[in-house]
């Protein structure tokens, strides 16, 4: 590791170990906890009617039937809730211009997507609840849908919402250097294409799942919610059900899977909440499948022009993006849906030196679900755009694509860097990750079996993939905009009696690790054994305020937390120690053996501490009131962001004849600074890289042109599965950020962000052959068939 | 369930090693017998149709989908789930193995992934990585990427026939 070392980096340290999850034994052995496994005395199930229309009045609706049907407690439309719940706008005061119209719990007079929530029943069981729901008697009159973004954008579009003007719900322009002069260049090699990414979703394996409960004696909403930010749920709940802060407790047991599904505010949650204050007694909702596919937001679905300019030498003279996206019809609340097309124009093409760089962004309202945030927000596309321009730019020129990239990336000694959209890089190591990429594939080996195999009509192809991944964010992606979401985290750490140690943490758990990660955090600075620390996390009653899990930032600054509180605690535990030695504190220090002398001799285990702070007072000296418990806070102050980097490689067979791709391997370089458990960056890294070749490979969801979902199940909607699945090698570079003393930064989304692109650049490197390219993920059977003129 | 009492059928079988005896609706399927009738909540609802493998039990010894089952077809039938083979000890190589290699994050497709790769390693106790893919090829999870559930299960393959899969 480059930097300074530190007690973190001593051989007994837990930090830096591939340690397996303490709390991750339980869920092997069936004994995890989610929220439909919860239970409370006189629960009631919800199910919704929901729009069938993508774009409809409602005409009329008529419950009585429902009403009276066997096990319903309440049958609820938007009515019933009048004033109960206050409306939400999806908008960010930073992001200049972003627009959209108030959202209620259930739809009033219109609907605009196939999936909006119209009328709740609240039931004895979901499947009496869903026997109700089969009887409402809805009228609708189907409106004229706008489902296509450029028809939504167009001259003389119907608005989806009036009052909003037109459909236009944010645009951004970046023109930095000299772009035009540029481009005109004497000599240079310019390059065009147009890319289309598809929408594609979450699919969480836990569904989308909140329980909520409202005790009006004592005035107290619990909600259990299968989320990634109690802390920010409960800020939002207070504010739109107009309750006191202490009123409210948002916990969150064992999540199935989030990805960033389960941050938002979803309408059918704010109705289970609203219908539990109304009723008076818990209410469970768990989204079936289908409402997953039509009410989780969903993400991408961008299309793209991009220009690039090259010298005869490769050298990147100048690059050009036009961004369309569409998000649905409202803005998500309160990350809104503009940061996706945000993040792509910030992000495309910075991590190489060009400084003419020109970007357009309009992001369009349409009648289909509402996006918003998903695991690498915008990086895919920004990557992959990028990335497949660079390989025409190569083939172009006849460059070796890694000869381009290392002609191009930012020098690894020139830091810090500004990229031209404006992107402070403290410090990031492209180069070298290139380096090793192409030793850790074996690149040269494998470009000369590629070519032998091409003689034998294998067509195989070789995708690298350059990226960086914001991580860390500070309170400018947010907090400025004026959202409830906290950037900073926070820890509490108590020496309980018998020597342990109790972490209270903010950030949330999802099977990401985070527990595992305080854990050996705390254990480093303390010098105890991991198995001695017990984390608790997901709960605002019991935990200090923090952000969650969101953007990568549970260890760099949730990690940074608990390295603050437990050297807060162990300057505590110092000082009664001191005292009750009669040595000063600074004589003292912890090993293996609790409290020792700066030559390391033992001197007084932790649990004669704990245990004479908290039973036997009596025996301390006069004037010492022992502070067994230390809580630090930390949020990021010398950058707004901590960017990562790291490259991809993709290799893969291409079947000529079928348009199938077998994919054989994968390779990825990261650099994500301090490694507090290479086990679980590198899963972070696998299941990230998977999860984008879905999105470059497999899923969409297919609309037809008036917004009905096609394929809203898991048989139709193709999801990756272990059989078409490469292994994948994962190695790393550490770069820590000077912005915490622990110097970690976020891994959680760069195998997303990258793999698509890696797998894209392979693909029409097996393509290249037959002169013919793919530019539209996901990258189907079909769409592979089409480019080489066998549709 | 509680809509039409009258048209309840009463079963009789053998869950975990216990006999349990329950009057159900005959649309009750076994995901819902299990997790509200008998509170075993390790069987899982994701995909709802016999794609994702998270309802993955066993029915008289085979792995099969409770979702795609009513409960009122189990009649005398020997159900284990996830909980009962976590209990006997049969899957804690298994289990440790997941454990070490991390091939487990949120841990919503575990049961389905475990009881699925016992039932491999019983009929082939020497698969390929590509034979445990396919095999393993209808469990859906959606955090891991599936290598380190490979790893895992060819480690466990390697040490049941005695070359110490410790690696």
């Amino acid at each position: 590791m480059s930097g300074p070392l530190s007690f973190l980096d001593l051989p007994a340290s837990p930090v830096g170990k591939s340690l397996p999850r303490a709390n991750a034994k339980r869920l092997l052995a069936g004994r995890g906890v989610y929220l439909d496994d919860l239970r409370l005395p006189r629960l009631v199930h919800l199910a919704f009617l929901r729009s069938p229309y993508a774009h409809a009045r409602i005409v009329s609706l008529d419950t009585t039937e429902a009403a009276r049907a066997p096990g319903v407690a309440r049958v609820v439309t938007a009515k019933d809730l009048e004033g109960r719940c206050a409306p939400w706008v999806g908008v960010l005061t930073h992001l200049k211009g972003l627009k959209s119209a108030p959202q209620f719990p259930l739809a009033k007079e219109r609907v605009t997507w196939q999936g909006e929530p119209v009328v709740a029943v609240a039931a004895a069981s979901r499947a009496e609840a869903e026997d109700a729901v089969n009887s409402i008697r809805a009228e609708w009159e189907e409106l004229p849908p706008v489902t296509d973004m450029d028809a939504a954008l167009a001259p003389g579009a119907v608005p989806i919402h009036a009052a909003l003007g037109d459909n236009l719900a944010f645009a951004k322009t970046i023109d930095a250097g000299a772009v035009d002069a540029a481009f005109a260049t004497p000599g240079a090699v310019v390059i065009e294409e147009d890319f289309s990414f598809a929408r594609h979703t979450g699919v969480t394996p836990e569904p989308r799942a909140i329980l909520a409960d409202w005790d009006p004696a004592g005035e107290s909403l619990t909600v259990h919610h299968a989320g990634q930010s109690p802390h920010m749920m409960k800020e939002i709940l207070a504010k739109q059900f107009a309750l006191p802060e202490t009123a409210i407790r948002v916990m969150a047991h064992d999540v199935g899977g989030s990805y960033g599904i389960k941050i938002h505010v979803y309408p059918d949650e704010m109705a289970a909440i609203a219908i539990a204050i109304l009723l008076a007694r818990p209410v469970k909702f768990v989204a079936d499948r289908l409402e997953s596919f039509t009410s989780d937001i969903h993400a991408r679905e961008h299309r793209i022009k991009a220009r690039m300019a090259v010298s005869a030498k490769g050298e990147l003279l100048a690059f050009a993006i036009d961004d369309r996206t569409g998000i649905g019809p409202y803005s998500t609340y309160p990350r809104t849906s503009a940061v996706e097309g945000n993040q792509v124009v910030n992000l495309a093409g910075s991590w190489y030196r060009c400084k003419n760089y020109r970007a357009n962004l309009r992001v369009a309202f349409q009648n289909k679900p509402p996006t918003s945030q998903y695991r690498a927000v915008g990086h895919p596309i920004a990557c992959a755009v990028t990335e497949a321009m660079m390989d025409r730019a190569a083939a172009a020129l006849a460059l070796d694509p890694a000869e381009i990239r290392r002609i191009n990336l930012i020098a690894d000694d020139a830091y810090p860097w500004t990229s031209a959209s404006g992107l402070k890089f403290e410090k990031l190591s492209q180069q070298a990750a290139l380096a090793k990429l192409l030793k850790l594939m074996d690149y040269k080996a494998l470009r000369a079996e590629q070519a032998a195999l091409r003689k034998k009509g294998i067509h195989r192809g070789i995708g690298l993939a350059c990226f960086v991944e914001i991580t860390n964010p500070g309170p400018a992606f947010y907090g400025v905009g004026g959202a409830p979401i906290s950037a900073q985290d926070g820890a509490t750490l108590r020496l309980d009696p018998g020597g342990t140690v109790t972490c209270a943490f903010s950030v949330t758990e999802q099977g990401q690790g985070t527990e595992a990660m305080a854990a050996q955090v705390a254990a480093a600075a303390l010098c105890l054994p991991v198995e001695k620390i017990r984390i608790v996390t997901g709960d605002t009653e019991r935990t200090p305020y923090g952000g969650g899990t969101w953007a990568s930032r549970g260890a760099g600054i949730g990690g940074e937390a608990v390295l603050q509180a437990a050297l807060a605690l162990k300057a505590n535990i110092l000082t009664m120690a001191g005292a009750m030695l009669q040595t000063p504190a600074e004589a003292l220090d912890l090993g293996a053996s609790g409290v020792v002398d700066r030559a390391g001799n033992p001197r007084m285990g932790l649990d004669e501490i704990g245990r004479t702070a908290y039973f036997r007072g009596d025996t301390l000296p006069p004037g010492l009131q022992p502070e067994l418990v230390a809580t630090r806070h930390y949020v990021p102050r010398l950058y707004p962001f901590a960017f990562t980097n790291g490259v991809q490689g993709s290799y893969l067979e291409l079947d000529a004849e079928t348009g199938f791709i077998k994919l054989l391997k994968h390779w990825v370089v990261e650099d994500c600074g301090r490694i507090i458990n290479p086990l679980l960056v590198e899963e972070q890294i696998r299941g990230g890289v998977v999860q984008g070749i879905g999105g470059a490979l497999y899923e969409e969801c297919l609309y037809d042109s008036r917004g009905q979902l096609l394929n809203g199940n898991l048989a139709d909607y193709l999801v990756p599965m272990a059989a078409e699945m490469p292994d994948i090698e994962v190695a790393h570079i550490e770069t820590p950020t000077a912005d915490s003393a622990l110097g970690a930064k976020g891994a959680g989304e760069a195998g997303t962000g990258g793999a698509p692109a890696a797998v894209m650049n392979a693909v029409n490197d097996a393509l290249s052959p037959f002169k013919a390219r793919v530019s539209a993920q996901p990258m189907t059977p079909a769409r592979i068939l089409a480019a080489l003129g066998r549709g | 369930m509680g809509q039409r009492m009258s048209e309840r059928i009463t079963i009789n079988l053998t869950v975990n090693g216990e006999s349990v005896s329950r009057a159900v609706d005959p649309r009750m399927n076994l995901v819902d017998f299990l997790r509200e009738e008998l509170g075993l909540t390790g069987t899982r609802w994701s995909c709802e149709h016999g794609v994702c493998g998270a309802c993955t039990v066993r029915i008289d010894g085979a792995i099969s989908r409770g979702c795609l089952v009513f409960a009122v077809q189990l009649e005398g039938a020997q159900v284990e789930t996830i909980e009962g083979a976590s209990q006997s000890g049969e899957l804690a190589d298994l289990q440790a193995a997941f454990h070490r290699r991390n091939a487990v994050q949120c841990g919503f497709c575990s049961a389905g992934m475990l009881l699925t790769s016992a039932a491999l390693l019983t009929e082939n106790k020497t698969p390929s990585r590509d034979e445990i893919r396919e095999q393993l090829s209808g469990n859906y999870c959606r955090c891991t990427g599936y290598h380190s559930i490979v790893d895992a299960v060819e480690e466990v393959a390697a040490s049941r026939a005695g070359k110490g899969g410790l690696k």
